[in-house]
């Protein structure tokens, strides 16, 4: 029997080695252009438009071809061209009106335009490579190694990458081996939790059951999160390989991935995938001549971010109303239709092959003593190179956020007049929220943590998800447990009432705080609330949804207390609390571009001809702040509200709008 | 065939049969505790109502005593201070979504919130915590029972009823969060709806959310 998988599988190998060498098709050149969701949206469809339209009008020899994403959100589109004489070349922020320009200079006139280089993709003599930035360097990518190398859609490109080599493996030794090569590596669920997946998949494997499932979470839903749509997009056959083998460890022939139905480029490149493996007789009946079945079946979730939660995806992919169910019986006893089911995130299921493929002792080589391997955040907010980031775990939030992201941005004011410079102000450093809505915001005393499962969480967030929101000083820590409170309570089931319930009353009395409206026994209230939420609710959703609350009043209790007592948004962002001053020794005469902005009428010229601002007009919208051209940099945020600055009054006004100092004043 | 196992709750012994959850061997032998989504003729409980905490020996955490099997040798309190706060915040919070006029309710004096407030001395008003309330309108389109969605705690015993017993399929729960509650598919009148007026539904519900129509109370 093994005899026949290898044999097959040669041949598959044969077939893939000689597609990826004829991979430029018979051209010279090979351009490829990152077309995943978040490159499409960033406008590499009309990248990738107007790179054919210029090698077909330069007469180039060259074959176009669509890969992943790389997870480079700052540089996208990235387009990568590899010409005969020169290493490959990495190049961002190729927008439709630079590609022309790109595709002339480099493949006509043997100019490799190193401007918009970010550089060569491997080490060499001639162009420096992308590895010498941190934001490339500082990663170590494994599952996301494919991502944005390979075309998606094509397996072939997938076995020539060491595809299927893990589940040959497996398919050659016994399925206990299988689940102990898994137990060997460490590997707990990259779905946040950190539970050891050896575990579920050896609960799945004892269960005596005719019938057993296996289960691919893909209802990624945390809001910044989107590290399970990339590897969907750019690297499907990773996941397909690894349920077929977490399908033979367990002794399940069917598999599902349920899929939010908000991915729709997933749903297609994964559909596209599971048919090109049952074509390629990786999937379906007899799987490479070893007797093993197994299928799988696409399913889109209906937009639900609770069906995240495993018991709930059961009910919704059994077609009930995706609420959560009482744990214990957990799946691995009672899943799908009574039978005992591994349900597994989309990262966990992907490394499995990785692992399969190169040992259990290569996957803990990196990662700290009870969380091994790599992790995969998706980092956002205020950082200079948002993107997915693979590190291993025991990286602290320092190396990744001031390292590989690059630090906190300047607020940047453009220049407006001629002749201007623009005006950089940098920002500080505030918080870091981990985890999504289940997650916390850690300040930076606590930078120096490392992130696996059990430092974190004794931090008070959670590995989660993979969302890393970075916040600077604009951000107001109350306004971002609001936020993500609002977003819990949105999503709840509603089925238990303290997180229905409790939720609710937590964001009443958080909206209440950032409009100036708390009290010192709502702070009290909060705090109790959220612990009997904690401890209450029926299932995960509910008994994390406080994080966010319980983690900023731990380490931002002053800006809690401020907004309360004081009145005060220290980062002026809570609307209610800040007001827009003109600061009269910066305005200039002879300019308008404020009132012209004002969509509401409220700037006025005073008889200085000067500007200033109607309090009662105000709607606080900000135009006012970005009209001011940068050079004079005149307009001002005030907290609190009524705190009027000291400015010289209008003669021939009444004077009224004279008075005391601000209590906070931000440039 | 089913054993008995001994268990003690708040120092008492009590004979339990094997395989019965703990609310149900406390209820059987006198030892109240809140409850309202259990029923009694269900196999896997709802566990959404979240009263009927207990402390149990050895678990740090108080746990609902619906999802609790017995176990021979279990000591379970239901009047710690931390079993009584957990259930106290649990029905505060229900009862700010929940109109409390009890005159004019046709379950005044046969309603489960008036017997836990009862029972557990609980005020039926949260003093700290404002209303939530639905302002949904009366049901009135079925001959035989009036629905009024405002005064459901969501405890699921009618969608079980309905469902799994009667086969009538006529109501479920709609929407999420919030503005989730018991209803017609599609949002219509009772009366529209596949109800074959077994009364189940107003037979299990703890607040008479779903009631019989009578002279006195309506059309």
């Amino acid at each position: 029997m093994t005899d026949t998988v290898s044999d097959r599988f040669e041949k598959l190998k044969e077939k893939a080695a000689s597609e990826r060498a004829g991979l430029k098709g018979g051209a010279e050149v090979l351009i490829t252009v990152g077309t995943a969701t978040c490159g499409r949206s960033a406008g590499a469809l009309e990248t990738l438009a107007a790179i054919k339209a210029a090698v077909k009008e330069n007469s180039i020899n060259a074959r176009v071809m669509e890969v992943g994403c790389h997870g480079h959100c700052y540089a996208e589109p990235l387009v990568s061209i590899s010409k005969p004489g020169w290493p490959e070349i990495y190049y961002g922020n190729i927008t439709e009106g630079l590609a022309p320009f790109l595709i002339k200079n480099f493949l006509v006139n043997e100019d490799p335009a190193l401007e918009w280089a970010l550089g060569a993709v491997k080490e060499n003599e001639i162009v420096p490579s992308v590895y010498y930035s941190p934001r490339f360097g500082g990663e170590l990518r494994r599952l996301l190694a494919r991502c944005g190398r390979i075309d998606p859609e094509n397996i072939f490109h997938y076995i020539a990458e060491d595809g299927y080599s893990g589940l040959v493996k497996a398919l050659k030794s016994s399925q206990m081996a299988a689940i102990d090569e898994i137990k060997k590596s460490g590997l707990r669920g990259l779905g946040g939790a950190g539970f050891p997946t050896w575990r579920k998949w050896a609960a799945v494997r004892a269960a005596a059951a005719e019938k057993k499932f296996v289960i691919c979470n893909a209802d990624e839903g945390d809001p910044g999160a989107f590290m399970d749509r990339t590897l969907i997009e750019s690297d499907p056959f990773a996941l397909i390989e690894g349920m077929t083998i977490a399908g033979y460890a367990v002794g399940a022939a069917k598999g599902f991935i349920y899929v939010r139905n908000e991915y729709p480029l997933a749903v297609e490149r994964i559909s596209a995938a599971v048919t090109s493996a049952k074509r390629e007789g990786l999937l379906g009946t007899n799987i490479l001549g070893s007797g093993l079945d197994f299928d799988i079946e696409v399913v889109q979730g209906a937009g639900a971010f609770v069906c995240g939660e495993e018991t709930a995806l059961i009910n919704s992919l059994e077609g009930r109303r995706g609420t959560p169910r009482l744990r214990p019986a957990f799946p691995a006893e009672r899943g799908y239709k009574g039978c005992p089911t591994l349900v597994n995130n989309v990262k966990t299921l992907s490394y499995v092959y990785w692992i399969m493929a190169r040992g259990a002792e290569e996957f803990a080589s990196v990662g700290t003593k009870d969380s091994k391997g790599t992790a995969v955040f998706a980092l956002a907010g205020k950082t200079r190179n948002p993107g997915l980031v693979e590190v291993p775990m025991g990286t602290t939030l320092r190396e990744i956020i001031f390292e590989i992201g690059g630090g906190i941005p300047p607020v940047i004011k453009p220049s407006q007049l001629p002749g201007e410079k623009p005006v950089m102000k940098a920002r500080a450093f505030k918080a870091v929220q981990i985890g999504g809505p289940s997650g916390g915001c850690l300040p930076e005393s606590l930078l120096d943590t490392p992130v696996d499962f059990d430092s974190l969480r004794e931090a008070g967030a959670i590995m989660g998800s993979g969302g890393m929101v970075v916040m600077d000083e604009d951000n107001c820590m109350v306004a971002a447990a609001e936020y993500f409170l609002d977003f819990t309570m949105k999503e709840s089931c509603g089925k238990c009432v303290f997180c229905r319930v409790g939720v609710k009353h937590m964001l009443d009395i958080l909206s209440r705080i950032t409009r100036g409206e708390g009290s010192e026994e709502d702070l009290a209230t909060l705090e109790e609330l959220a612990d009997k939420v904690k401890r209450g609710s029926l299932c995960n959703l509910g008994k994390t949804a406080p994080n966010p609350v319980l983690t900023t009043l731990r380490y931002f209790r002053n800006e809690y207390e401020a907004h309360i007592e004081e009145k005060v948004c220290p980062a002026c962002e809570c609307e209610a609390l800040i007001a827009y001053y003109i600061d009269l020794e910066k305005c200039r005469r002879a300019c308008d571009a404020c009132v012209g902005s004002c969509p509401t009428e409220a700037i006025y010229t005073r008889s200085d001809r000067l500007k200033a601002i109607a309090q009662e007009k105000c709607v606080k919208c900000h135009s006012c702040l970005e009209a001011c051209p940068a050079s004079y940099d005149a307009v001002f945020l005030v907290s609190p509200a009524n705190a009027i600055p000291e400015q010289k009054p209008d003669k021939k006004s009444d004077g009224a709008r004279a008075g005391g100092g601000p209590e906070k004043r931000k440039e | 065939m089913t054993e008995d196992v001994t268990i003690y709750i708040d120092g008492r012994e009590i004979k339990a049969k094997a395989g019965q959850s703990l609310l149900r061997a406390a209820l059987d032998n006198g030892v109240y505790i809140p409850n309202l989504c259990d029923l009694r003729e269900r196999e896997t409980p709802e566990a959404s109502c979240r009263l009927c905490f207990v402390e149990l020996e050895g678990v740090p955490e108080p746990v609902t005593s619906c999802s609790t099997g017995v176990e021979e040798g279990m000591v379970a309190r239901t009047d710690s201070w931390r079993v009584r706060e957990l259930v106290a915040a649990g029905f505060e919070l229900l009862m700010t979504t929940h109109p409390v006029d009890c005159a004019a309710c046709p379950g005044n004096k046969r309603c489960a919130l008036q017997e836990i407030a009862k029972k557990m001395k609980f005020k039926l008003k949260s003093g700290r915590l404002p209303e939530i309330l639905r302002d949904a309108p009366l049901d009135l389109s079925h001959p035989r029972i009036g629905y009024d969605s405002d005064r459901c705690v969501m405890c699921g015993r009618c969608v079980y009823v309905c469902n799994e017993e009667a086969g009538a399929r006529a109501i479920d729960f709609i929407h999420r969060g919030l503005k989730m509650t018991v209803g017609v598919f599609g949002g219509g009148p009772l009366a529209e709806s596949s109800c074959i007026s077994c009364m189940r539904c107003v037979e299990v519900c703890p607040v008479k959310a779903f009631y019989e129509k009578t002279k006195e109370t309506d059309v």
